[in-house]
């Protein structure tokens, strides 16, 4: 049976006709990748370390940005209340905003939640210790394009992203944001 | 020539057609997953419906002991 089908298909192959529609169907192929690939194609790059960090005040995001003036390390987080690791993530940025606030670090913890019941509800219940706000319409966590949730990014006094956190990792991503900030925070300016 | 080429025209319709309705297949975000991640949308939120789910295959599959189990597949759960 493979012997004959190879014949077919040698026949097919010799005549006209297989090759206009060999063609035709190239062309339908191409075009329908094109059109497969383009939703593919407008996903951005995430934020890597050395690129600049767009400014927070800039980003249309609810809540009161504090005055990052005087701040020498800024940790942007991406959270939202349905994600399991970011409730995990809350008490370690409590425990760093409480531990390195006064040498000038500000922790940013950016919601990107649709519905502000269940965040409020999480805000609540988790009383953070620093700033919390909302991308309402998700327009910041879009251009960072994190690539799971939580995702952070540790921005410099020049607001460079420096580190870049994917996910939380408990003891692990502490021991990191720790080594990371007192780092920065011993750069000259 | 004449049915090839309708058979052609067919084809990039069919596949221009296809690539106009697969732009429905965007990738999801990971903070567009709230949706997704809500506890209405867990396979196993509902206990009873799992137990009777797990019966019926088991039984179906002819295996004692279901999954979980190495079984004789009598059939007569």
């Amino acid at each position: 049976m493979g012997m004959n089908y190879k014949h077919e298909v040698s026949i097919v192959m010799s005549s006209d006709r297989y090759q206009v529609s060999n063609s035709w169907t190239k062309l339908a192929a191409v075009g329908a990748a094109l059109a497969l690939a383009f939703p593919v194609a407008r996903a951005a790059e995430t934020l890597t370390p050395g690129t600049p960090f767009p400014a927070l005040a800039e980003a249309g995001l609810e809540g009161e940005l504090p005055d990052l003036g005087d701040a020498r390390v800024v940790v942007v987080d991406f959270w939202a209340s349905w994600c399991g690791p970011c409730k995990a993530s809350f008490p370690v940025y409590d425990d760093l905003q409480t531990k390195f606030g006064d040498d000038g670090l500000v922790v940013v913890a950016v919601s990107v939640d649709k519905d502000v019941a269940a965040m409020e509800k999480f805000i609540a219940r988790m009383a953070p210790k620093f700033t919390v706000m909302r991308d309402a319409q998700q327009q910041l966590v879009k251009t960072a394009a994190v690539p799971t949730m939580p995702t952070s990014f540790v921005i410099d006094r020049r607001g460079v992203v420096r580190f870049v956190h994917v996910g939380f990792h408990g003891e692990t991503s502490r021991r990191e944001y720790e080594e990371e900030i007192k780092a920065l925070l011993e750069e000259p300016s | 020539m004449k049915a090839s080429s309708q058979t052609s025209l067919l084809v990039v319709l069919a596949s221009l057609a296809a690539g106009a309705l697969f732009q429905g297949c965007t990738t999801v975000q990971p903070w567009e997953r709230g949706n997704l991640a809500d506890y209405t949308m867990r396979a196993d939120r509902d206990q009873l419906n799992i137990s009777m789910t797990e019966h019926i295959y088991f039984s179906r599959e002819a295996s004692s002991g279901g999954r979980g189990v190495g079984g004789g597949g009598c059939g007569c759960n």
